[in-house]
């Protein structure tokens, strides 16, 4: 079983990200970049599927400039086995991200194609989607659990009324949530062997995807400084600054 | 001259960094607080491969070079400097088996220590050899009865880390008479429960209290020639290349903690108010800020020169090495007294990790030679004649 997983790079998460003052996006100068978290779980998830004998193969795939070789490479410390990386200069919509790994299913027609239910930075929660919907396979999103079996699989969903459990024809697109696995750390002797994996190198033109933007970020400003708050003098205070004020008890 | 980390060397630094922070940082100011040496974060260490870092792949080590092993190190001290000193130690002590020893202690021992299933104490300093470390006194005699091939030790070793807690002792004892100086001197890597080996309490220090240091004491201990490392005579030698490592690993574990100190700090000043501003619009504080950033970025430059310098086998390697520890471990120490500083009585409280980091870092202006001993070694050079137109 051949397994398809996607990685962005993003600010790392400990990173208080700014925005740039003339508004024009997020001040990445100098900023750490990571893999992103969902992505890295996903990542674990496929090198756990192949330590028990399930997956044969895992493809990762990143899309985005030719730094996020970087992250492809921490893929491949991780337990991946071989890379392919998609640069572009342009900044990527969901769509075109789904559209080029579209693309590598038809390339590599994997089982299971594993991504992060969403990134970061966009926090969009669109890429999985789209590419359910353009390769037309069956999908699972927000998954805490994964279990194959045969050509299906069975996937506990985080949903907003708790837990949800649905069967899935393979192959299928399944997005990773927060509790599906804690991923492992890369050690030094897997990050000399990554090292050494083929990283294949190609553009969304040469997959004959058109990434041009559907849309144009007007502008990029911080969230409002939040006031200082107040000290209030008893609880008959708190319960009515609650009822009629933030208006959230009645 | 390229200063940027390589690709490969970001990804080892988020490694260890991930690691540390989650495996050691939360765990820290217990070790230090209840004096637990940390078995199992040593082990997983050993697993990301922290504990042969520049041991010989052939002998499972990872065969990096002490600059990428410094970065890795760096790391763990700003998670936990104690914790990361003794894995320093550890990795010199490993280097020092694998790279001298027979291939009875590679099989015996290497193979462990390692990934750090075993783990090893560097056993030189004396109760009457400190920075005289050439005028150790332990003896190693050559048993004429037995099967001839075994020394006979006795003696004692004091202020070892990790004593009593580790599975190897590589040693250095006096073969050659009493006054045959630094060529009477072997060095060897012994199990450590061999009989007659004993070791004493668990010193009471100021900081590095998540590792036991101990005296050991050495009666009639019978120690097979297989256990030596190199040729009799060679042990104050192969110390000191030991050594040479060993200072840029205490350097680093200066400029981690360090570091910790400082960001702590920069956010503190931002966030505590006084005289109806916050600390950090006081010109004297953010001065003291730029000056410890600016510092702290100097000795680490200064260590990885050195560590640079001893991955190329430098003529001068020894120099940079001593003038490296010197500096970074006095910085560092500064670093973390200077962020105490700003965080006024609070920094002072073990509520926060700043008095923790200062404690652990004093000792490394002492230990793997004092920065005195750093600037007689400095000092012996740079008199010579050339030798200014060289050390630069
Ligand atoms: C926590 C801890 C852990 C340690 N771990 C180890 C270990 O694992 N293995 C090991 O072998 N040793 C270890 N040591 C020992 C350490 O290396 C010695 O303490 C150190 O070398 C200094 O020796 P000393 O304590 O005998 O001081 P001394 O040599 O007595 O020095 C006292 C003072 O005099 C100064 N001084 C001495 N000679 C000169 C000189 N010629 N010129 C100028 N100044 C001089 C010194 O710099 C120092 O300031 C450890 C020590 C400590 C505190
Ligand atoms: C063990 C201990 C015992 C104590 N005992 C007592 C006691 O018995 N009674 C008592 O009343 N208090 C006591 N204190 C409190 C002590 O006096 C305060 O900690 C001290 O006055 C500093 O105040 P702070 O901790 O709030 O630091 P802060 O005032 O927050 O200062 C933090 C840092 O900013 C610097 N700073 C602040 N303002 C300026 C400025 N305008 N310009 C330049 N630098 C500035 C300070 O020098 C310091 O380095 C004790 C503290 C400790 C740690």
């Amino acid at each position: 079983m051949k397994i398809l997983v996607a990685v962005k790079r993003v600010a790392d998460y400990n990173v208080k990200v700014r925005a740039k003052s003339d508004n024009t996006g997020p001040d990445l100068a100098n900023v750490k970049m990571a893999i992103n978290p969902f992505c890295e779980i996903a990542v674990e998830e496929a090198v756990r599927l192949k330590e028990k004998g399930i997956a044969t193969e895992i493809i990762v795939v990143s899309i985005g400039a030719q730094a996020a070789q970087e992250q492809v490479r921490t893929a491949l410390a991780l337990g991946a086995d071989r890379g392919i990386l998609i640069t572009t200069d342009t900044d990527l919509e969901s769509l075109a991200v789904a559209k080029c790994l579209k693309a590598v299913c038809d390339n590599e027609s994997p089982d299971i194609v594993l991504l992060g239910k969403q990134a970061i930075d966009g926090d969009n929660n669109h890429t999985g989607q789209m590419l359910g919907a353009l390769t037309g396979w069956a999908q699972a999103t927000f998954a805490s659990e994964l279990t194959i079996d045969g050509d299906s699989a069975t996937v506990i969903r985080e949903v907003d009324a708790g837990l949800q459990t649905i069967q899935i024809k393979l192959p299928a697109i399944v997005t990773a949530d927060l509790r599906l696995n804690e991923p492992r750390y890369a050690s030094l002797p897997n990050i000399m062997k990554a090292k050494k994996k083929t990283i294949d190198s190609t553009t969304p033109a040469d997959l004959g995807v058109d990434v041009a933007p559907r849309t144009t970020l007007l502008k990029a400003e911080p969230p409002a400084e939040r006031k200082a708050g107040i000290k209030v003098e008893d609880v008959a205070q708190l319960v009515d600054k609650l009822k009629n004020e933030a208006k959230v008890i009645s | 001259m390229d200063f940027n980390l390589s690709d490969e060397q970001r990804a080892f630094q988020d490694a260890a960094r991930a690691f540390a922070q989650g495996e050691m940082a939360p765990y820290a100011a217990e070790w230090d607080e209840e004096k637990i040496f940390p078995r199992d974060a040593i082990a997983a260490a050993g697993a990301m491969g922290f504990c042969g870092m520049y041991s010989p792949q052939e002998l499972g080590g990872m065969g990096m070079s002490r600059l990428d092993a410094s970065i890795v190190l760096e790391e763990l001290a700003a998670a936990c400097s104690s914790t990361a000193a003794f894995i320093s130690i550890h990795n010199m002590a490993t280097w020092m088996a694998c790279t001298w020893g027979t291939e009875a202690v590679h099989s015996e021992f290497c193979e462990q220590l390692v990934v750090g299933e075993k783990l090893a104490s560097y056993c030189l300093t004396e109760a009457n050899a400190g920075s005289d470390a050439a005028s150790i006194s332990t003896k190693a005699i050559r048993d004429g009865k037995g099967t001839g091939d075994d020394y006979i030790l006795n003696g004692g070793k004091s202020f070892i880390s990790g004593a009593g807690s580790t599975d190897v002792l590589v040693l250095m004892a006096r073969t050659g008479a009493n006054d045959s100086g630094a060529s009477g001197i072997t060095a060897f890597a012994i199990p450590a429960d061999l009989p007659g080996i004993s070791y004493g309490k668990n010193e009471s220090k100021m900081g590095w209290n998540s590792q036991p240091t101990r005296t050991i004491s050495f009666e009639d201990v019978r120690v097979s020639a297989h256990y030596r490392l190199g040729a009799e005579g060679e042990g104050f030698k192969i110390a000191m290349k030991g050594l040479d490592g060993g200072r840029i690993n205490i350097a680093t574990c200066s400029i981690g903690a360090a570091q910790t100190t400082l960001n702590h700090a920069q956010q503190y000043i931002q966030e505590r108010k006084q005289f109806g501003k916050p600390l950090a619009a006081f010109q004297a504080l953010q001065f003291k800020l730029a000056d410890m950033v600016t510092e702290l970025v100097a000795a680490r430059q200064m260590v990885r020169l050195a560590a640079f310098k001893l991955d190329n086998n430098d003529a001068d390697k020894s120099t940079y090495c001593a003038m490296a520890k010197r500096f970074a471990t006095d910085i560092g120490f500064q670093v973390c007294n200077e962020a105490l500083q700003l965080h006024g009585g609070y920094g002072y409280l073990k509520e926060y990790p700043i008095e923790r980091f200062l404690r652990d870092t004093r000792v490394h202006q002492i230990l793997e030679g004092t920065n005195e001993i750093m600037r007689v070694i400095v000092a012996r050079r740079i008199l010579e004649e050339g030798a200014t137109d060289i050390i630069r």
